[in-house]
Protein backbone atom coordinates (compact mmCIF):
# COMPACT_ATOMS: atom_id res chain seq x y z
CA UNK A 1 0.00 0.00 0.00
CA UNK A 2 1.25 3.41 -0.96
CA UNK A 3 1.85 6.07 1.65
CA UNK A 4 -1.25 8.06 2.40
CA UNK A 5 -2.15 11.08 4.44
CA UNK A 6 -5.31 11.71 6.37
CA UNK A 7 -7.25 14.43 4.60
CA UNK A 8 -10.07 16.33 6.31
CA UNK A 9 -12.16 19.05 4.77
CA UNK A 10 -14.13 20.84 7.46
CA UNK A 11 -16.65 23.63 7.13
CA UNK A 12 -18.00 25.53 10.12
CA UNK A 13 -21.19 23.53 9.95
CA UNK A 14 -19.95 20.03 9.35
CA UNK A 15 -17.16 17.75 8.22
CA UNK A 16 -17.37 17.56 4.45
CA UNK A 17 -14.81 14.92 3.73
CA UNK A 18 -12.43 12.66 5.56
CA UNK A 19 -10.38 10.30 3.43
CA UNK A 20 -6.96 8.73 3.10
CA UNK A 21 -5.33 10.61 0.25
CA UNK A 22 -2.22 10.09 -1.83
CA UNK A 23 -1.87 13.77 -2.51
CA UNK A 24 -3.86 16.96 -2.04
CA UNK A 25 -3.56 19.94 -4.34
CA UNK A 26 -4.34 23.12 -2.44
CA UNK A 27 -4.99 26.61 -3.82
CA UNK A 28 -2.79 28.49 -1.37
CA UNK A 29 -2.94 32.25 -1.05
CA UNK A 30 0.59 32.54 -2.44
CA UNK A 31 0.25 29.88 -5.09
CA UNK A 32 -0.90 26.31 -5.51
CA UNK A 33 0.83 23.61 -3.62
CA UNK A 34 0.62 19.87 -3.41
CA UNK A 35 0.77 18.13 -0.09
CA UNK A 36 2.05 14.57 -0.07
CA UNK A 37 2.95 12.25 2.77
CA UNK A 38 5.88 13.62 4.73
CA UNK A 39 5.23 17.26 3.85
CA UNK A 40 6.87 19.77 6.16
CA UNK A 41 4.44 21.29 8.69
CA UNK A 42 2.81 24.31 7.10
CA UNK A 43 -0.14 26.57 7.69
CA UNK A 44 -1.38 28.56 4.75
CA UNK A 45 -4.43 30.60 3.92
CA UNK A 46 -6.46 29.73 0.88
CA UNK A 47 -7.63 31.73 -2.08
CA UNK A 48 -10.84 30.88 -3.93
CA UNK A 49 -10.04 27.91 -6.07
CA UNK A 50 -10.33 24.22 -6.68
CA UNK A 51 -8.90 21.76 -4.23
CA UNK A 52 -8.10 18.35 -5.61
CA UNK A 53 -7.79 15.22 -3.52
CA UNK A 54 -6.18 12.20 -5.11
CA UNK A 55 -6.85 8.96 -3.31
CA UNK A 56 -6.43 5.35 -4.33
CA UNK A 57 -9.99 5.19 -5.54
CA UNK A 58 -9.71 8.25 -7.76
CA UNK A 59 -9.66 11.97 -7.35
CA UNK A 60 -12.25 14.39 -6.05
CA UNK A 61 -12.50 18.11 -6.55
CA UNK A 62 -13.82 20.62 -4.10
CA UNK A 63 -14.49 24.28 -4.64
CA UNK A 64 -13.41 26.42 -1.72
CA UNK A 65 -13.72 30.16 -1.28
CA UNK A 66 -11.27 30.81 1.48
CA UNK A 67 -10.13 29.58 4.84
CA UNK A 68 -6.87 27.91 5.67
CA UNK A 69 -5.05 24.62 5.49
CA UNK A 70 -2.93 22.94 8.10
CA UNK A 71 -0.45 20.47 6.72
CA UNK A 72 1.49 17.91 8.70
CA UNK A 73 3.61 14.98 7.72
CA UNK A 74 0.65 12.67 8.20
CA UNK A 75 -2.42 14.81 7.80
CA UNK A 76 -3.95 17.69 5.88
CA UNK A 77 -6.79 19.62 7.45
CA UNK A 78 -8.55 22.23 5.38
CA UNK A 79 -10.86 24.62 7.15
CA UNK A 80 -12.98 26.23 4.49
CA UNK A 81 -15.73 28.77 5.03
CA UNK A 82 -17.48 27.38 2.02
CA UNK A 83 -16.58 24.11 0.49
CA UNK A 84 -18.55 22.14 -2.05
CA UNK A 85 -17.81 19.23 -4.35
CA UNK A 86 -17.10 20.98 -7.65
CA UNK A 87 -19.81 18.98 -9.39
CA UNK A 88 -22.38 20.53 -7.11
CA UNK A 89 -21.47 24.10 -7.91
CA UNK A 90 -24.32 25.26 -10.10
CA UNK A 91 -24.25 28.58 -11.95
CA UNK A 92 -26.60 29.94 -9.30
CA UNK A 93 -24.28 28.98 -6.45
CA UNK A 94 -21.29 30.33 -8.33
CA UNK A 95 -23.09 33.61 -8.98
CA UNK A 96 -23.89 33.81 -5.29
CA UNK A 97 -20.24 33.20 -4.32
CA UNK A 98 -19.07 35.78 -6.79
CA UNK A 99 -21.59 38.33 -5.60
CA UNK A 100 -20.52 37.67 -2.02
CA UNK A 101 -16.86 38.25 -2.83
CA UNK A 102 -17.64 41.35 -4.87
CA UNK A 103 -19.72 42.74 -2.05
CA UNK A 104 -16.89 42.05 0.36
CA UNK A 105 -14.44 43.73 -2.00
CA UNK A 106 -16.69 46.73 -2.37
CA UNK A 107 -16.72 47.38 1.36
CA UNK A 108 -13.13 46.29 1.91
CA UNK A 109 -12.00 47.65 5.23
CA UNK A 110 -10.19 50.94 4.92
CA UNK A 111 -6.52 50.33 5.36
CA UNK A 112 -6.48 47.01 3.61
CA UNK A 113 -4.90 47.42 0.22
CA UNK A 114 -7.48 47.70 -2.52
CA UNK A 115 -5.61 45.22 -4.68
CA UNK A 116 -6.15 42.50 -2.08
CA UNK A 117 -9.86 42.73 -2.65
CA UNK A 118 -9.38 43.01 -6.39
CA UNK A 119 -7.22 39.91 -6.31
CA UNK A 120 -9.96 38.03 -4.51
CA UNK A 121 -12.44 38.92 -7.22
CA UNK A 122 -9.94 37.94 -9.89
CA UNK A 123 -9.28 34.64 -8.14
CA UNK A 124 -12.98 34.01 -7.96
CA UNK A 125 -13.42 34.72 -11.65
CA UNK A 126 -10.51 32.45 -12.47
CA UNK A 127 -12.15 29.78 -10.38
CA UNK A 128 -15.31 30.22 -12.40
CA UNK A 129 -13.41 29.71 -15.62
CA UNK A 130 -11.76 26.63 -14.17
CA UNK A 131 -14.96 24.88 -13.23
CA UNK A 132 -16.66 25.92 -16.42
CA UNK A 133 -19.16 28.47 -15.27
CA UNK B 1 -68.08 26.54 45.67
CA UNK B 2 -67.96 26.18 41.90
CA UNK B 3 -70.88 24.46 40.28
CA UNK B 4 -70.58 21.06 38.65
CA UNK B 5 -70.78 22.64 35.23
CA UNK B 6 -67.91 25.02 36.05
CA UNK B 7 -65.74 22.18 37.25
CA UNK B 8 -66.43 20.16 34.14
CA UNK B 9 -65.45 23.09 31.92
CA UNK B 10 -62.35 23.65 33.96
CA UNK B 11 -61.28 20.02 33.63
CA UNK B 12 -61.86 20.22 29.91
CA UNK B 13 -59.69 23.30 29.51
CA UNK B 14 -56.85 21.89 31.61
CA UNK B 15 -56.96 18.75 29.50
CA UNK B 16 -56.56 20.85 26.37
CA UNK B 17 -53.66 22.71 27.91
CA UNK B 18 -52.02 19.42 28.75
CA UNK B 19 -52.34 18.30 25.16
CA UNK B 20 -50.63 21.47 23.97
CA UNK B 21 -47.76 21.30 26.45
CA UNK B 22 -47.29 17.63 25.67
CA UNK B 23 -47.06 18.41 21.96
CA UNK B 24 -44.62 21.26 22.60
CA UNK B 25 -42.46 18.96 24.67
CA UNK B 26 -42.27 16.43 21.88
CA UNK B 27 -41.48 19.08 19.29
CA UNK B 28 -38.75 20.46 21.55
CA UNK B 29 -37.33 16.97 21.99
CA UNK B 30 -37.09 16.50 18.23
CA UNK B 31 -35.57 19.95 17.75
CA UNK B 32 -33.16 19.34 20.59
CA UNK B 33 -31.78 16.28 18.88
CA UNK B 34 -31.23 18.24 15.71
CA UNK B 35 -29.64 21.13 17.59
CA UNK B 36 -27.30 18.77 19.38
CA UNK B 37 -26.28 17.16 16.11
CA UNK B 38 -25.57 20.59 14.64
CA UNK B 39 -23.46 21.51 17.65
CA UNK B 40 -21.65 18.20 17.37
CA UNK B 41 -20.99 18.68 13.66
CA UNK B 42 -19.57 22.14 14.18
CA UNK B 43 -17.07 20.97 16.77
CA UNK B 44 -14.19 19.76 14.53
CA UNK B 45 -13.92 23.15 12.83
CA UNK B 46 -13.92 25.05 16.10
CA UNK B 47 -11.36 22.70 17.59
CA UNK B 48 -8.93 23.01 14.69
CA UNK B 49 -9.47 26.75 14.61
CA UNK B 50 -8.68 26.99 18.30
CA UNK B 51 -5.58 24.87 17.97
CA UNK B 52 -4.18 26.95 15.12
CA UNK B 53 -5.13 30.17 16.86
CA UNK B 54 -3.37 29.06 20.01
CA UNK B 55 -0.26 28.17 18.06
CA UNK B 56 -0.25 31.49 16.23
CA UNK B 57 -1.07 33.60 19.24
CA UNK B 58 1.69 31.88 21.15
CA UNK B 59 4.30 33.04 18.67
CA UNK B 60 2.88 36.43 17.68
CA UNK B 61 0.94 37.45 20.77
CA UNK B 62 3.83 38.92 22.69
CA UNK B 63 5.12 41.16 19.94
CA UNK B 64 4.10 44.76 19.42
CA UNK B 65 2.71 44.14 15.97
CA UNK B 66 -0.06 41.88 17.24
CA UNK B 67 -3.43 42.72 15.69
CA UNK B 68 -5.84 44.73 17.81
CA UNK B 69 -8.37 41.92 17.84
CA UNK B 70 -5.86 39.88 19.79
CA UNK B 71 -3.99 42.49 21.77
CA UNK B 72 -6.95 44.77 22.46
CA UNK B 73 -7.09 48.50 22.11
CA UNK B 74 -5.04 49.04 25.22
CA UNK B 75 -8.05 50.37 27.09
CA UNK B 76 -10.82 48.65 28.97
CA UNK B 77 -13.18 51.54 29.19
CA UNK B 78 -16.09 50.53 27.01
CA UNK B 79 -17.55 47.07 27.21
CA UNK B 80 -19.87 45.56 24.66
CA UNK B 81 -22.10 42.81 26.00
CA UNK B 82 -23.52 40.56 23.30
CA UNK B 83 -26.59 38.93 24.79
CA UNK B 84 -27.83 35.82 23.05
CA UNK B 85 -31.32 34.71 23.93
CA UNK B 86 -34.20 32.95 22.24
CA UNK B 87 -36.86 34.33 19.94
CA UNK B 88 -39.66 32.56 21.74
CA UNK B 89 -40.78 32.15 25.29
CA UNK B 90 -42.17 29.15 27.13
CA UNK B 91 -38.75 27.77 27.83
CA UNK B 92 -38.55 28.00 31.59
CA UNK B 93 -35.76 30.06 33.05
CA UNK B 94 -33.67 29.94 29.89
CA UNK B 95 -33.77 33.63 29.06
CA UNK B 96 -34.00 34.87 32.62
CA UNK B 97 -30.77 33.16 33.68
CA UNK B 98 -28.84 34.83 30.86
CA UNK B 99 -30.43 38.20 31.55
CA UNK B 100 -29.66 37.90 35.25
CA UNK B 101 -26.00 37.24 34.48
CA UNK B 102 -25.88 40.16 32.05
CA UNK B 103 -27.52 42.47 34.53
CA UNK B 104 -25.07 41.52 37.28
CA UNK B 105 -22.12 42.04 34.95
CA UNK B 106 -23.44 45.33 33.61
CA UNK B 107 -24.07 46.72 37.08
CA UNK B 108 -20.63 45.65 38.21
CA UNK B 109 -18.99 47.35 35.24
CA UNK B 110 -21.00 50.52 35.75
CA UNK B 111 -19.96 50.57 39.40
CA UNK B 112 -16.36 50.43 38.26
CA UNK B 113 -17.03 53.49 36.16
CA UNK B 114 -16.94 51.74 32.80
CA UNK B 115 -19.22 52.36 29.88
CA UNK B 116 -21.52 49.50 29.01
CA UNK B 117 -23.14 48.87 25.66
CA UNK B 118 -25.52 46.04 24.99
CA UNK B 119 -26.13 44.26 21.72
CA UNK B 120 -28.98 41.79 21.85
CA UNK B 121 -29.36 38.74 19.66
CA UNK B 122 -32.82 37.25 19.94
CA UNK B 123 -36.01 38.99 20.96
CA UNK B 124 -36.59 37.75 24.48
CA UNK B 125 -33.43 39.17 25.95
CA UNK B 126 -34.15 42.57 24.51
CA UNK B 127 -37.64 42.57 25.96
CA UNK B 128 -36.38 41.71 29.41
CA UNK B 129 -33.47 44.14 29.38
CA UNK B 130 -35.33 47.02 27.81
CA UNK B 131 -37.02 48.01 31.04
CA UNK B 132 -33.97 48.96 33.05
CA UNK B 133 -31.09 48.85 30.56
CA UNK B 134 -32.83 50.21 27.50
CA UNK B 135 -30.59 53.26 27.38
CA UNK B 136 -27.49 51.05 27.10
CA UNK B 137 -28.67 49.17 24.05
CA UNK B 138 -26.86 49.91 20.84
CA UNK B 139 -28.33 47.32 18.53
CA UNK B 140 -30.34 44.22 18.01
CA UNK B 141 -29.99 41.25 15.70
CA UNK B 142 -33.28 39.69 14.80
CA UNK B 143 -33.32 35.93 14.48
CA UNK B 144 -37.03 35.40 13.98
CA UNK B 145 -36.52 34.82 10.25
CA UNK B 146 -33.82 32.25 10.83
CA UNK B 147 -35.23 28.79 10.38
CA UNK B 148 -32.05 26.84 10.86
CA UNK B 149 -29.03 28.28 12.62
CA UNK B 150 -26.39 28.54 9.91
CA UNK B 151 -22.88 29.89 9.78
CA UNK B 152 -24.07 32.86 7.73
CA UNK B 153 -26.13 34.02 10.71
CA UNK B 154 -23.06 33.91 12.91
CA UNK B 155 -21.12 35.79 10.26
CA UNK B 156 -23.77 38.47 10.24
CA UNK B 157 -23.50 38.93 13.99
CA UNK B 158 -19.71 38.84 13.80
CA UNK B 159 -19.70 41.47 11.07
CA UNK B 160 -21.90 43.70 13.16
CA UNK B 161 -19.55 43.34 16.13
CA UNK B 162 -16.43 43.85 13.99
CA UNK B 163 -17.82 46.96 12.34
CA UNK B 164 -18.48 48.43 15.74
CA UNK B 165 -15.00 47.48 16.87
CA UNK B 166 -13.39 49.04 13.80
CA UNK B 167 -15.43 52.18 14.43
CA UNK B 168 -13.93 52.29 17.90
CA UNK B 169 -17.24 51.88 19.67
CA UNK B 170 -15.90 49.53 22.34
CA UNK B 171 -12.73 48.02 23.75
CA UNK B 172 -13.86 44.69 25.13
CA UNK B 173 -16.58 42.39 23.86
CA UNK B 174 -18.14 39.57 25.81
CA UNK B 175 -20.75 37.14 24.59
CA UNK B 176 -23.42 35.75 26.89
CA UNK B 177 -25.13 32.48 26.16
CA UNK B 178 -26.33 29.31 27.81
CA UNK B 179 -23.93 26.42 27.59
CA UNK B 180 -25.74 23.15 27.10
CA UNK B 181 -24.87 20.54 29.66
CA UNK B 182 -27.99 18.41 29.77
CA UNK B 183 -31.71 18.77 29.26
CA UNK B 184 -32.05 19.90 32.84
CA UNK B 185 -28.85 21.88 33.26
CA UNK B 186 -27.88 24.85 31.12
CA UNK B 187 -25.09 27.03 32.36
CA UNK B 188 -25.27 30.76 31.62
CA UNK B 189 -21.82 31.62 30.38
CA UNK B 190 -19.90 34.80 29.71
CA UNK B 191 -17.08 34.50 27.23
CA UNK B 192 -14.76 37.28 26.20
CA UNK B 193 -14.17 37.36 22.44
CA UNK B 194 -12.41 40.69 21.91
CA UNK B 195 -9.56 40.85 22.68
CA UNK B 196 -9.45 37.18 21.82
CA UNK B 197 -8.68 34.82 24.66
CA UNK B 198 -6.79 31.82 23.41
CA UNK B 199 -5.66 28.76 25.26
CA UNK B 200 -2.11 29.10 26.43
CA UNK B 201 0.50 26.42 26.48
CA UNK B 202 0.45 25.44 22.84
CA UNK B 203 3.69 23.72 22.04
CA UNK B 204 3.17 23.07 18.35
CA UNK B 205 3.86 26.62 17.27
CA UNK B 206 7.54 26.24 16.65
CA UNK B 207 7.36 23.56 14.01
CA UNK B 208 5.03 25.18 11.50
CA UNK B 209 5.92 27.19 8.45
CA UNK B 210 3.49 29.98 7.76
CA UNK B 211 2.49 31.16 4.34
CA UNK B 212 2.03 34.14 4.11
CA UNK B 213 3.61 35.36 7.36
CA UNK B 214 2.29 34.65 10.82
CA UNK B 215 0.89 38.13 11.26
CA UNK B 216 -0.95 38.02 7.94
CA UNK B 217 -2.52 34.68 8.75
CA UNK B 218 -3.44 35.83 12.21
CA UNK B 219 -5.04 38.99 10.84
CA UNK B 220 -7.14 36.90 8.52
CA UNK B 221 -7.96 34.30 11.11
CA UNK B 222 -9.09 36.54 13.95
CA UNK B 223 -12.33 37.73 12.35
CA UNK B 224 -13.07 34.14 11.34
CA UNK B 225 -12.34 32.99 14.83
CA UNK B 226 -14.85 35.50 16.14
CA UNK B 227 -17.51 34.23 13.75
CA UNK B 228 -16.69 30.66 14.73
CA UNK B 229 -17.01 31.42 18.41
CA UNK B 230 -20.28 33.21 17.89
CA UNK B 231 -21.51 30.33 15.78
CA UNK B 232 -20.58 27.83 18.48
CA UNK B 233 -22.32 29.98 21.09
CA UNK B 234 -25.45 30.26 18.95
CA UNK B 235 -25.55 26.52 18.49
CA UNK B 236 -25.05 25.87 22.20
CA UNK B 237 -27.77 28.37 22.87
CA UNK B 238 -30.08 26.67 20.40
CA UNK B 239 -29.60 23.29 22.05
CA UNK B 240 -30.01 24.85 25.50
CA UNK B 241 -33.21 26.58 24.47
CA UNK B 242 -34.78 23.37 23.25
CA UNK B 243 -33.57 21.52 26.33
CA UNK B 244 -34.99 24.16 28.63
CA UNK B 245 -38.26 24.19 26.73
CA UNK B 246 -38.47 20.43 26.86
CA UNK B 247 -38.06 20.26 30.62
CA UNK B 248 -40.35 23.25 31.17
CA UNK B 249 -43.06 21.63 29.05
CA UNK B 250 -42.52 18.31 30.78
CA UNK B 251 -43.16 20.03 34.09
CA UNK B 252 -46.19 21.80 32.70
CA UNK B 253 -47.62 18.54 31.41
CA UNK B 254 -47.11 16.90 34.78
CA UNK B 255 -48.66 19.84 36.62
CA UNK B 256 -51.66 19.75 34.30
CA UNK B 257 -52.05 16.05 35.07
CA UNK B 258 -51.98 16.74 38.81
CA UNK B 259 -54.49 19.49 38.39
CA UNK B 260 -56.83 17.28 36.41
CA UNK B 261 -56.69 14.65 39.17
CA UNK B 262 -57.43 17.22 41.82
CA UNK B 263 -60.28 18.76 39.87
CA UNK B 264 -61.74 15.34 39.09
CA UNK B 265 -61.78 14.46 42.80
CA UNK B 266 -63.42 17.78 43.57
CA UNK B 267 -65.94 17.21 40.79
CA UNK B 268 -66.81 13.72 42.06
CA UNK B 269 -67.12 14.94 45.64
CA UNK B 270 -69.46 17.77 44.81
CA UNK B 271 -71.51 15.46 42.61
CA UNK B 272 -71.79 13.01 45.48
CA UNK B 273 -72.63 15.87 47.86
CA UNK B 274 -75.46 17.04 45.66
CA UNK B 275 -76.85 13.49 45.43
CA UNK B 276 -76.68 13.10 49.20
CA UNK B 277 -78.33 16.46 49.64
CA UNK B 278 -81.20 15.50 47.37
CA UNK B 279 -81.67 12.20 49.20
CA UNK B 280 -81.77 13.97 52.54
CA UNK B 281 -84.32 16.39 51.20
CA UNK B 282 -86.53 13.55 49.91
CA UNK B 283 -86.22 11.54 53.14
CA UNK B 284 -86.85 14.49 55.42
CA UNK B 285 -89.75 15.52 53.18
CA UNK B 286 -91.24 12.00 53.54
CA UNK B 287 -90.74 12.03 57.31
CA UNK B 288 -92.54 15.33 57.66
CA UNK B 289 -95.67 13.87 56.23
Amino acid sequence: MADTIQFDLVSPERRLASVQALEVRIPGAEGDLTAMPGHAPLITTLRPGVLTVVSETGSAEYTVTGGFAEINAGSVTVLAERGLPSAEVSPAIYAEMLAEIRAAAAVAAPGSPADTAAKLVADMEALGAQIGQ
Amino acid sequence: MPSLKDLKNRIGSVKNTRKITKAMQMVAAAKLRRAQEAAEAARPYAERMNAVMAALAGSVGGSDGAPRLLAGTGAEQTHLLVVMTSERGLCGGFNSTIVRLVRARANELIRQGRTVKILTVGKKGREQLRRDMGHLMVGHVDLSEVKRMGYDTAQKVARDVLDRFDAGEFDVATIFYNRFQSVIVQIPTAHQVIPAKVAEGADVSAVYDYEPGEEAILAELLPRNLATQIFAALLENGASEQGARMSAMDNATRNAGDMINKLTIQYNRSRQASITKELIEIISGAEAL
